[in-house]
């Protein structure tokens, strides 16, 4: 036990050798050895997750150096690994929700051609690798590794059924809006190392009183660009709900347990440089803001049941970066944890759904699916009171920590987070409306075909059901229980330097007991009127074929905002690109040397008549001279 | 013991391909053609790695084979080996088999002087990195060039005559302006004595002696311009670089990747060697302007590349905006750019000719190689495929890549020297995602069309050329420290002199 920590280079490992495993094997293995493999790794990684939690949970932080990645005589960057409270959480978040994505994915893919499933969990598992190597590495480097090893799998994952040239598109443009973010995120630890000289976590941390305020800033800004890239804020959050191209399984990965997290782990993991940079956190709490508001809008006028919880997604990301931004780093870590239980869950349920209705993701065409699939309905029910923010359902915790801090701060903040709680869980119980109340909408076959999932699918979703229920109560606030929040004091050694940074300037604004009850009861009866009135109108839904007008079809198309990108930087970036192509190249350099060699052309016509054409015969005639005048030269 | 054979590996270096090559001249049967080159290939290679083993990290003339050939000239054929030699001999040594193995199956006509004249550029390659006498080298910079005028212009494709016209015209003019330089330079070198102090030589041709000339400050400007644009244009660097497109467009594939593999470090190697520490107050004073012009050419490039349609031009544009960072990174003369660049001259080798073999293999298949005419290759060839999409990946500098070590300092590098360039520089890993990205979607994903239709899995040669290239860029992405280790006193060394 005690030499746990020796072995936590077994985490990243065993995914890996998953990945291998199922990678060169896939055309001898069969599936259930395959799926047996790929889940089997993660799991083995969770055990130890578990082991090493309870190592650090005294507040150790355990550092290990394997070898030197770079060391030169300008750069010392180890393949370094550090392990602590943060890095500890995040290994269980993502191993044991990623394992119950993959028991789950052995149902669910099961379809596809044997070397596709095995090519999809070696994907899976190299994903899971890329993400446990972003959240150990101890240094920036290895983060780095690991955050564009996260891009690459989501590109590889959301593009895997690559006939259809939709999905490569959707899976291209998560990767070049997450390249965007790396070019923050890579100018940052440029600086860094400009500044500092070295990339790694401790000494960062260690020297930040050397930076001048101007470099904070600068820094932050930059690593912010790097996270809004990852996990999709604006104006670099149209990938997430495109990613949805991929299986479901897959969204459940990139939206629950790996990926978007990245970018609320970089900045809770720096937490000292956000401190010190007040800046940097309103323009943090502000796009945060803004992201979860708009995510919010589109969400509510969106019909496919994908798209829904895509926007949801980014609307609650958003919610975290308004707690990183507000300084409440435990409120947004906790929301990682209780959004990754519930959004793992809810995504897991709509695939169960969409499997059941053949493919179908138009919840125009579902509807009164309830009495089909009892569990999937149970457990996703209880994901959306989850999200929806219901006491004292784990959402409800994470949601008003964070909602808590940002009134204090500044209760405009707290105004506007409320009403993206409200639209949440409206649109929330529409989608729950629109697919399990009122009627069937689909075709006869399809309706023909309902069925409950099987156990593969099933087990995980009550699993994280339970979790989405009782995960919030590791941070019940103090105003609930004496001695409470015990999630804080494990991560107190994390953000201990930030804490005492902001306790020493006595900015940390303490609420009384009575506006924080008052806070939570406004939030929770607005959500509860919300839902209510989302329930009620949608249990009774009637496909219409009325064309959306207005604000509404604004809304409905997402604010346009694809197309806005499309006009103001795509076809730009071509059209500067055709004028380089055609004008400055063609026109340009290339008609100006050619000019040259006309010229040249034209006189050397006369002296071409001495050649005699034989390549053979001047290759040698030269050779054989040198070595001739060598050999001379030698005698002599 | 080991001393011994130590100095005698950089002309075995040379003189093995060049006897080699003149060798292959004498073959008649094609078929023995190739088993011939390529096995000569690999016991140059053996030799290169034997060199990494015995010889000891020393800077320039630590390994030195000094003849003194033209004594009364003050040229000697004086070679070594440092780190920055043993790396780009080791390149040079590596990507010949590889060239070799993945065209195995190709048809040439007059193989033996197709093969003959490949060996010589070899034997010229190895010269270019290994002289350290101005003569030497400027010999070997032509025995590198010359063959390929024929080569292209022989075997190229259809346009090859107006290509290789191109091509000439651009290196003739950057030879010339280069021995003007050279001849100043040696006209301006102190006179050589023997130990007894008789005079030898009024004039040198050796390196040391052209670090030692003093030169007015005009003088160093311009020579300055003479040696940078010849080697400009050998990288290429914008704007020096349209004959680049074109010739990699025309040449037969195994001259491209030669030449873009290769033969463009002679440029980058003629920056580090020759010009820094022959000029450092010029670069001094026009670091700045050169930097801005390779930042203006990465961007530039990057740009073009997202328009191109055929494979070859888009690796081209591609290969012109990385070789841009490397010049910019020299140019900031800051210890990590140096050593970004140092190992990022060799993976950039390894990773533009596995781009050139998968782009050679669809075009011996298919017979095209436009991007929007291809489409769904990865559903009849995932092999070729897989390798296809790791050396993508490595172009665009993923790490646990080759290419990332090298890039990431390289930009560091240049964000110690100027930030803004730094930016703007920076800007083209989005294009590159942009334009290689495309590229695989293209032609591997979607549909299979009329086009490709009649595509096959690669044979086993291709496979196992292929198959050396991604093992090389996991390697050295997973673990660049040997190759860091490999330069490090080039590094240093150059360092001292520049300053």
């Amino acid at each position: 036990m005690d030499n746990m920590l020796q072995i936590v280079w077994l985490i990243p490992l065993l995914p890996v050798i998953g990945f291998l495993i199922n990678g060169l094997g896939r055309k001898q293995l069969s599936k259930t050895l395959t799926g047996i493999i790929g889940s089997g790794v993660i799991l083995a990684s969770f055990l130890i997750s578990v082991f090493v939690f309870f190592q650090v949970k005294n507040g150790n932080t355990y550092l290990a150096h394997y070898f030197d990645f770079i060391n030169t005589a300008s750069l010392k960057v180890g393949f370094d690994f550090q392990i602590d409270q943060l890095s500890s959480l995040f290994l269980l978040i993502i191993t044991g929700v990623g394992f119950l994505i993959h028991v789950y994915s052995t149902s669910y893919m099961r379809e596809e051609a044997s070397e596709d499933f095995a090519k999809y969990f070696a994907y899976l598992n190299l994903f899971v690798f890329s993400m446990l190597l972003l959240v150990m590495g101890g240094n920036y480097i290895i983060m780095f590794i690991g955050w564009e090893g996260v891009g690459l799998c989501s590109y590889l994952l959301i593009g895997f059924w690559f006939k259809d040239n939709s999905n490569n598109d959707a899976a291209r443009k998560a990767f070049i809006m997450n390249r965007i973010g790396d070019f923050g995120f890579l100018l940052a630890v440029f600086w860094l190392i400009a500044k500092l000289g070295t990339t790694s976590y401790h000494d960062v941390f260690d020297q930040v009183s050397k930076l001048s305020s101007f470099d904070i800033t600068g820094i932050t800004l930059l690593l912010f660009v790097g996270a809004a890239g990852k996990s999709a804020q604006i104006p670099l959050y149209t990938w997430l709900p495109d990613a949805m191209a991929g299986p479901t399984p897959v969204s459940a990965l990139i939206h629950a347990a790996t990926m978007v997290t990245a970018g609320i782990y970089m900045i809770a993991r720096s937490n000292i440089l956000f401190t010190m940079a007040p800046l940097t956190q309103s323009v943090i709490a502000v796009i945060g803001l803004a992201t979860a508001v708009l995510a919010a809008t589109i969400a509510l006028k969106q019909n496919d049941i994908k798209k829904v919880l895509a926007y949801s997604t980014v609307s609650q990301l958003g919610y975290m970066f308004l707690g990183l931004g507000v300084g409440a780093y435990t409120g947004a870590v906790f929301h990682v944890m209780t959004h990754a239980f519930f959004k793992a869950l809810l995504f897991l349920g709509a695939g169960s759904v969409i499997h059941a209705m053949g493919g179908e993701q138009d919840m125009r065409n579902m509807g009164g699916l309830k009495k089909y699939m009892s569990i999937t309905h149970i457990t996703f029910l209880l994901g959306c009171l989850t999200i929806a923010g219901m006491p004292p359902f784990s959402g409800f915790f994470s949601k008003d920590e964070i909602l808590a801090a940002a009134f204090a701060k500044n209760p405009v903040y707290w105004g506007v987070g409320v009403l993206t709680a409200l639209m949440t869980a409206f649109y929330m119980f529409r989608l729950y409306g629109m697919t399990f109340l009122g009627k069937f909408r689909g075709t006869h076959d399809q309706e023909h075909h309902l069925h409950e999932s099987p156990l593969a699918i099933t087990i995980p979703l009550i699993i994280l059901a339970t979790l989405s229920v009782v995960g919030g109560w590791i941070g019940i606030p103090e105003v609930f229980m004496h001695g409470g929040h015990r999630l804080e004091l494990f991560l107190e050694p994390v953000f201990d330097q930030s804490n005492t940074l902001v306790a020493s300037l006595n900015q940390k604004h303490e609420l009384s007991h009575t506006t924080e009850y008052a806070l939570m009861a406004v939030s929770v009866v607005g959500a509860l009127i919300a839902l209510l009135y989302a329930w009620n109108k949608f249990s009774k839904y009637e496909k219409s074929t009325q064309e959306e007008t207005g604000l509404a079809k604004v809304v409905s198309n997402k604010w346009y905002v694809d197309e806005i990108y499309n006009a103001i930087i795509v076809k730009p970036v071509q059209s500067i690109a055709g004028f380089f192509s055609n004008v400055v190249e063609k026109k340009g350099i290339d008609s100006f040397v050619n000019g040259v060699g006309k010229a040249v052309n034209y006189g050397s016509r006369q002296i071409r008549l001495l050649q005699t054409g034989q390549v053979s015969a001047y290759m040698l005639m030269m050779v054989v001279a040198i070595l001739v005048l060598f050999i001379i030269q030698l005698f002599l | 013991m080991d001393q011994n054979i130590s100095v005698t590996f950089p002309h075995v270096l040379i003189f093995f391909p060049l006897l080699a090559g003149l060798i292959t001249f004498l073959f008649k049967k094609d078929a023995s053609v190739k088993s011939w080159a390529l096995f000569s290939s690999v016991i140059t290679l053996v030799f290169s790695l034997l060199s990494l083993y015995y010889a000891n990290n020393k800077a320039l003339s630590g390994l030195d084979f000094n003849y003194e050939w033209l004594k009364y000239l003050g040229a000697s054929f004086s070679v070594s080996l440092d780190g920055m030699g043993r790396l780009l001999t080791l390149l040079t040594a590596i990507s010949f088999p590889i060239i070799f193995v993945a065209t195995y199956k190709n048809e040439y006509k007059n193989a033996n002087l197709f093969y003959g004249l490949l060996l010589l550029t070899q034997a010229g390659l190895m010269g270019v990195f290994v002289a350290t006498d101005a003569l030497i080298f400027y010999f070997f910079w032509e025995l590198a060039i010359i063959p390929v005028y024929f080569l292209c212009s022989r075997w190229g494709g259809e346009k090859r005559i107006q290509a290789t016209f191109k091509f000439f015209i651009y290196t003739f003019t950057g030879s010339l302006l280069m021995l003007v330089g050279i001849i100043y330079m040696y006209l301006h070198t102190s006179a050589i004595h023997d130990r007894a102090g008789t005079l030898i030589s009024e004039h040198s041709f050796a390196l040391n002696y052209f670090y030692a000339v003093q030169l007015s400050a005009s003088a160093q400007n311009w020579l300055f311009w003479l040696f940078f644009i010849a080697f400009a244009i050998k990288m290429p660097v914008f704007p020096f670089h349209t004959w680049q497109p074109d010739t990699y467009e025309q040449s037969p594939t195994a001259v491209t990747m030669v030449l873009s593999g290769v033969m463009v470090k002679m440029g980058l190697l003629g920056l580090m060697r020759w010009l820094l520490p022959m000029f450092p107050q010029a670069v001094a004073k026009f670091d700045m302007v050169i930097i801005i012009l390779s930042v203006m050419g990465i961007v530039y490039a990057s740009l073009l590349a997202i328009r191109q349609d055929d494979l070859k031009r888009l690796v081209a544009y591609s290969s012109i905006a990385h070789i841009g960072l490397m010049c910019a990174a020299i140019f900031t003369t800051k210890q990590m750019g140096l050593e970004g660049v140092m190992i990022q001259m060799f993976n950039h080798g390894i990773n533009i000719i596995g781009l050139w073999i998968v782009i050679e293999l669809i075009e011996k298949q298919l017979g095209i190689r436009k991007i929007s005419q291809l489409g769904g290759v990865g559903h009849k060839a995932p092999i070729l495929t897989i390798m296809l999409v790791v050396i993508a990946f490595a172009n665009i500098a993923l790490p646990l890549t080759n290419a990332f070590v090298g890039e990431f300092m390289m930009f560091s590098g240049l964000f110690q020297f100027n930030r803004w360039l730094t930016v703007i520089a920076l800007v083209s890993i989005i294009l590159a995602a942009v334009y290689t990205l495309n590229m695989v979607q293209k032609v591997f994903y979607g549909e299979v069309n009329s086009f490709t239709a009649a595509i096959k899995e690669i044979s086993l040669n291709e496979q196992i050329a292929l198959s050396i290239i991604v093992v090389a860029i996991f390697l050295t992405g997973i673990y660049p420290q040997p190759l860091f280790d490999l330069t490090k006193d080039s590094v240093t060394d150059l360092i001292t002199k520049f300053k």
